[in-house]
């Protein structure tokens, strides 16, 4: 079973991934910020990582940067939950090495389609 | 509860606890103590709101959330000064998304001009900014999504499935090394793309240097695929999306081309296969290539079924089929995986733990649900009363009071004490989430009013049981509605009485002596006692002769139906006056008092326990029946000399108390223990303040002694009886009423002596 790592400070939006996640069969890791994000990749190694851009503590840009850091991690898909109107922020996630984006609100299925288009 | 429903539940839960965040950092920002973590968190809350409102189709909370949040950009990104006129356009949008919020939960009409007036304020700020720069924020926006490249794709899912139809299409796909620095991999795309429908791919290894030359992070390889598909070019696409700057795309649809004559078609087939025979020969020299042109040849099971006209394919290069199920191509994926680099991990992954610890103290808080706290509450009350059952039964036994059965009792009974705190502090919260509330109430009371009023609280860290605050916050708000609506003054008469413009509510919470206190200050006008006096003797409060003190003329406020005002305000109402607020209060077993000075202002003390969980007693007996006495209710407790007692008819009697008559209740046959009158010289008289203020006067046998008891529902164990508030088990293992006081002397006036609620007990 492929493995989800999803990184969002709103509740909602995360029980909405963890739902859409396990009913399309993967397994989901929660985290509430960057800095927990970072903590709950180091237990575990998941096949993509979902992150919120915006965040307290720390935000899903330098979540990326902290990940992409690390050689053991640099393989692991990124994508990064954006509004439509996140232009700017898409590119600047690019830059941070993110992988790919989800523009919120989700469907469902291209929610999957997007993780199938980076999950090895 | 469906999981969509559950979500729902989870969103406006969300959305109270980002509205509390919006606005205490909002208010931050008004008297000037934000920091730029402050404006983040004002940003991330409405931003919340949206992403959450979106998910769930709730179009005007969107639109309205992301006015809101440009705006709020502008001030993170100090585009926007935060002046008292653009902080007030933020805390009146504050207000507006709240209810939007709540008429999205409770799916009622919002107040659309208050939407629409606040929304063209935010706008105003919006074009305030943007006309300085030239271009408003969605043009700077549809500029970078054009930079971007990117745009939505529409793809029905029936277009993806497809196994094969009738669209066929060459696409040339070749990454560089950046794909792979971004974590994506070209196998998996193949595999997407393949998944449309069937086809053949082949892979470009001409690139690929000699061993000892290899970079393992650049990007050597490209890939052709022909693929039959249902679906659109755009399906295709948008596997792409993510890359599209990545590599280079070219997506050619072959039916366009279809009518390419036949013989060509064989000929490059020709030079095709040749192109492959001489593979073996070729020794790779050719991969210093121009980075466009794209050396590719075509060898693979599909080959005769292909037209290919173009002239990329006519250059004989390094081809080598590549069917996906092969998985050649992982040669070009970056090395990230690989160990060759992993001696940089530890350090790398010990700076990202440095990282963390630089930020913020993490989270230290779990969510619980309530029903497993109230669980623990109660068993842990339970425990407490078997420990007070052992310890009596221990004396009983007559164990010598110094021996080690004894003191080991006494530190478990100490024990057990320090867990039922520790147990009710868990259902402790700071009165902050009412206090939050305030300031909009303010707000909305001074904008009705025409005052104008600065609010500040104080001890909102202070915390009480959770129930207690949320029966709270309905008193709460109408005494901050009475200060403002009856205490602080217009403005005019503010100045003329020499004071600033601007009134002042202080509203303060502390603990005082196992109990929390409230208190509410305002520099209003205070009470004019002369007036109210006047009122209460007009309205047949009070005959006009009584001699009442300056405190008992203050109280005349928290009688039922009693209202200064000739005429109801639309705010404060009538009716709906102190009194209920008194009532509320002592419902949670709570005192409300009044100081006040004229022209200087009141003050306002509410006195709560800080739990419902337990309660001080006072153990009274009456027959065989031992009882409960709230010790909050009781004012002083007398042994009747036998001249204070008056008997009435039908053997009720009353008590002489200070010049005053009190009627005496008898509690025995009141609840129906007993239907022969006890005589009051036998036994003691409890002073209890009732509901409506005066004193009555509670007849028992014997008062045993204070102690804190547990409380236990008994409407939840038994049924509700009048007269009677809860039950708590004693020492001995019996069960002991809890009297409601108010009930009590309330049903004294109504009832017939002979009333037995113990009749009319719920099954």
């Amino acid at each position: 079973m492929k493995t989800i790592l999803t990184i969002d400070d709103s509740r909602t939006m995360r029980e909405m991934l963890r739902r859409t996640l396990q009913d399309a069969g993967f397994g989901v890791i929660q985290a509430e910020d960057g800095v927990d994000g970072v903590e709950k990749l180091a237990g575990s190694q998941p096949n993509v990582i979902i992150t919120d851009v915006n965040m307290p503590r720390m935000d899903g840009l330098t979540f990326i940067e902290t990940v992409r850091k690390d050689p053991a991690n640099r393989g692991i898909p990124i994508l990064v939950l954006t509004t439509e109107s996140d232009a700017e922020k898409k590119a600047r996630a690019k830059n941070a090495g993110a992988t790919g984006w989800i523009v919120k609100p989700f469907d469902p299925e291209k929610l999957v389609a997007a993780i199938n288009r980076v999950a090895a | 509860m469906t999981g969509m429903e559950e979500i729902r539940q989870t969103f406006f839960e969300e959305c109270a606890e980002q509205l509390d965040e919006l606005e205490t950092g909002l208010l931050a920002i008004q008297d000037g103590s934000a920091d730029s973590e402050t404006v983040n968190a004002v940003f991330r809350a409405v931003h919340s709101v949206k992403g959450g409102a979106g998910a769930f189709n709730l179009d005007t909370l969107v639109g309205f959330a992301h006015t809101f949040e440009s705006v709020l950009d502008l001030v993170r990104s100090d585009r926007l000064e935060t002046s008292e006129q653009v902080v007030s356009v933020l805390l009146r949008s504050s207000d507006v998304l709240a209810d939007l919020v709540t008429a999205a939960r409770d799916e009622t009409a919002h107040n659309a001009a208050a939407v629409a007036e606040v929304s063209m304020a935010l706008e105003a700020l919006l074009g305030d900014t943007s006309s300085g720069s030239g271009s408003s924020a969605e043009d700077e926006l549809d500029g970078l999504m054009g930079d971007f490249g990117f745009e939505p794709v529409q793809v029905s899912l029936d277009d993806l499935i497809g196994p094969q139809g009738d669209n066929r299409f060459r696409i040339l796909f070749k990454p560089n090394r950046d794909l792979y620095a971004r974590a994506n991999e070209s196998m998996v795309l193949i595999r997407e793309v393949l998944s449309l429908g069937s086809g053949e791919v082949v892979c470009d290894m001409s690139r690929l240097p000699d061993l000892d030359a290899l970079d393992s992070e650049e990007a050597y390889l490209s890939w052709g695929i022909t693929l039959e598909t249902n679906a659109s070019r755009g399906a295709i696409e948008e596997i792409f999306e993510f890359v599209d700057e990545e590599c280079e795309l070219t997506i050619e649809d072959l039916n366009e081309t279809e009518d390419e004559p036949a013989s060509e078609d064989v000929d490059r087939e020709v030079s095709e296969l040749l192109a492959m025979l001489s593979a073996g020969a070729s020794d790779g020299s050719n991969s210093d290539d121009d980075e466009t042109d794209f050396d590719f040849a075509s060898v693979g099971m599909g080959i005769e079924t292909d037209p290919e006209p173009e002239e990329d394919f006519d250059e004989p290069g390094f081809a080598a089929p590549a069917a996906i199920e092969t998985k050649h191509e992982p040669v070009a994926a970056p090395a990230a995986r690989k160990p060759v680099e992993a001696e940089a991990g530890p350090k790398d992954a010990g700076e990202a733990g440095d990282d963390k610890k630089a930020g913020a103290p993490p989270s230290t808080t779990i969510r619980v649900d309530l029903e497993r706290v109230d669980r623990l509450i109660d068993l842990v009350g339970e425990l407490v009363i078997h420990q007070v059952m052992l310890s009596q039964s221990a004396q009983k036994a007559g164990i010598n009071s110094s021996s080690e059965v004894i003191l080991g009792f006494e530190d478990l009974e100490m024990l057990t004490r320090q867990i039922q705190d520790s147990v009710m502090a868990i259902r402790a919260q700071a009165v902050k989430s009412v206090f939050q509330k305030l300031p909009r109430l303010v707000r909305e009371v001074c904008a009705a009013t025409g005052k104008d009023v600065r609010l500040t609280t104080e001890g909102e860290y202070t915390e009480v049981d959770k129930t207690v605050i949320e029966r709270l916050s309905d008193p709460l708000t109408h005494m901050i509605r009475n200060a403002i609506d009856h205490g602080i003054e217009s403005p005019e008469d503010r100045i003329k009485a020499g004071k600033p413009p601007v009134g002042n509510i202080c509203v303060s919470a502390a603990h005082r002596s196992g109990r929390i206190v409230i208190e509410i200050s305002d520099d209003g006008a205070g009470i004019d006692r002369q007036r109210v006096r006047a009122i209460a003797v007009n309205k047949g409060l009070i005959p006009a002769g009584a001699n009442l003190s300056d405190d008992e003329i203050d109280n005349l406020i928290f009688l039922p139906g009693f209202s200064t005002r000739e005429k109801a305000s639309e705010l404060s109402g009538r009716g709906v006056g102190m009194d209920v607020v008194k009532r509320s209060i002592q419902a949670l077993g709570g005192r409300v008092s009044i100081s006040s000075q004229l022209g200087k202002g009141s003050t306002f003390v509410l006195s709560l326990p800080l739990t419902l969980a337990v309660l001080d007693g006072m153990i009274v007996s009456t027959g065989d029946n031992t009882l409960v006495l709230p010790l909050t209710a009781v004012l002083e407790t007398l042994k009747p000399n036998s001249g204070d007692i008056r008997e009435v008819l039908d053997g009720a009697s009353v008590i002489r108390v200070r010049e005053r008559f009190i009627p005496v209740i008898d509690v025995a046959r009141q609840l129906g223990f007993t239907t022969t009158p006890s005589d009051a010289r036998e036994g003691v008289i409890v002073l209890v303040e009732s509901e409506t203020g005066a004193g009555q006067a509670l007849l028992f046998d014997a008062i045993q002694g204070q102690r804190q008891v547990v409380i236990k529902s008994l409407e939840a164990n038994y049924g509700r009886i009048e007269g009677v508030s809860a039950a708590t088990i004693l020492g001995d293992g019996r069960v002991a009423l809890i009297l409601d006081v108010d009930a009590l002397t309330t049903s004294n006036r109504l009832d017939a002596p002979s009333y037995n609620p113990f009749s009319v007990a719920a099954e």
